[in-house]
């Protein structure tokens, strides 16, 4: 299946010291449960995201295992502080051992 | 229909009405997530800890016409500080084939334990969230969705 996997980011690149901003995730993947099978009977081999993680200046904020319950394109939304000027770093892990990065450098004005 | 038919005897009626009931028996089995195996899961992950109603706002549309994608937004009540954060979220499905939808693991570098993502759901069904707090403590909270078309497949 030859997918691209591209992240999306939305959060606002500039903050105030400690200011709490909303990011929203997306990342185009299909997500496939394991459970579906082709039109010749045969089980579709599974194949998701298991997990994503947000870091900034390289320290874990939080980590979610992900389970075939998860939409695809799977849509994640949450809220992080800006304690000061630093880059958030986005990481899903695939199934097959890929891993999707996606950064944001936000600003302390 | 034609007088092709052959009248069935009694042995084709005795066997194809065992083989039907065997069938009958056997499919919940392998399908789907039952509430029994959602306790099952939640002992095996938290033990028999005592669990409490509230902290947990959980919203989920009570009426969804698609199951493949069905928004859920989450807040657990809590000040995450370092001596009193959420270590975990996690949610269950009692209906899907996978009793577990998704897993958070919180630092109280979080300002909070709160998000929405999609997830899909095969069919009418409860949604279990359970948080663990920093001090071991367990909160729970449920909530019934009803599907007119299931996800996973199905």
């Amino acid at each position: 299946m030859a997918q691209t996997h591209t992240p999306r980011i939305r959060m606002p690149a500039t903050a105030k010291a400690g200011e709490v901003v909303e990011v929203k995730t997306l990342i185009s993947h299909e997500m496939e449960t394991g459970n579906r099978k082709d039109k010749d009977g045969n089980t579709v081999p599974r194949k998701i995201i298991n997990k994503f993680i947000v870091r900034f200046d390289g320290t874990e904020l939080m980590s979610v295992d992900w389970f075939p319950a998860i939409s695809a394109n799977p849509f994640q939304a949450f809220f992080v502080r800006v304690p000061k000027t630093g880059t958030f770093t986005f990481e899903w892990l695939d199934d097959d051992g890929a891993v999707y990065k996606a950064e944001q450098t936000v600003t302390v004005s | 229909m034609t007088k092709d038919w052959p009248t069935p005897d009694r042995r084709t009626i005795l066997s194809a009405l065992a083989v039907t009931s065997l069938a009958i028996v056997l499919a919940p089995l392998r399908a789907f997530a039952s509430p029994a195996q959602v306790e099952t899961e939640i002992k095996k992950l938290f033990a028999d800890k005592p669990m409490a109603e509230g902290k947990i706002m959980l919203d989920l549309p009570p009426l969804a016409e698609n199951g493949l994608v069905v928004p859920l937004n989450f807040e657990v009540e809590s000040p995450m500080t370092d001596g009193d954060y959420v270590k975990s979220l996690t949610f269950f499905s009692e209906g899907n084939p996978n009793p577990v939808i998704a897993s958070y693991h919180f630092t109280p570098l979080m300002p909070k334990a709160a998000g929405q993502l999609r997830i899909r759901l095969a069919g009418t069904q409860n949604v279990v969230a359970v948080a663990e707090m920093s001090d071991g403590k367990l909160y729970q909270a449920r909530k019934e969705v009803k599907v007119t078309i299931g996800g996973c497949g199905g």
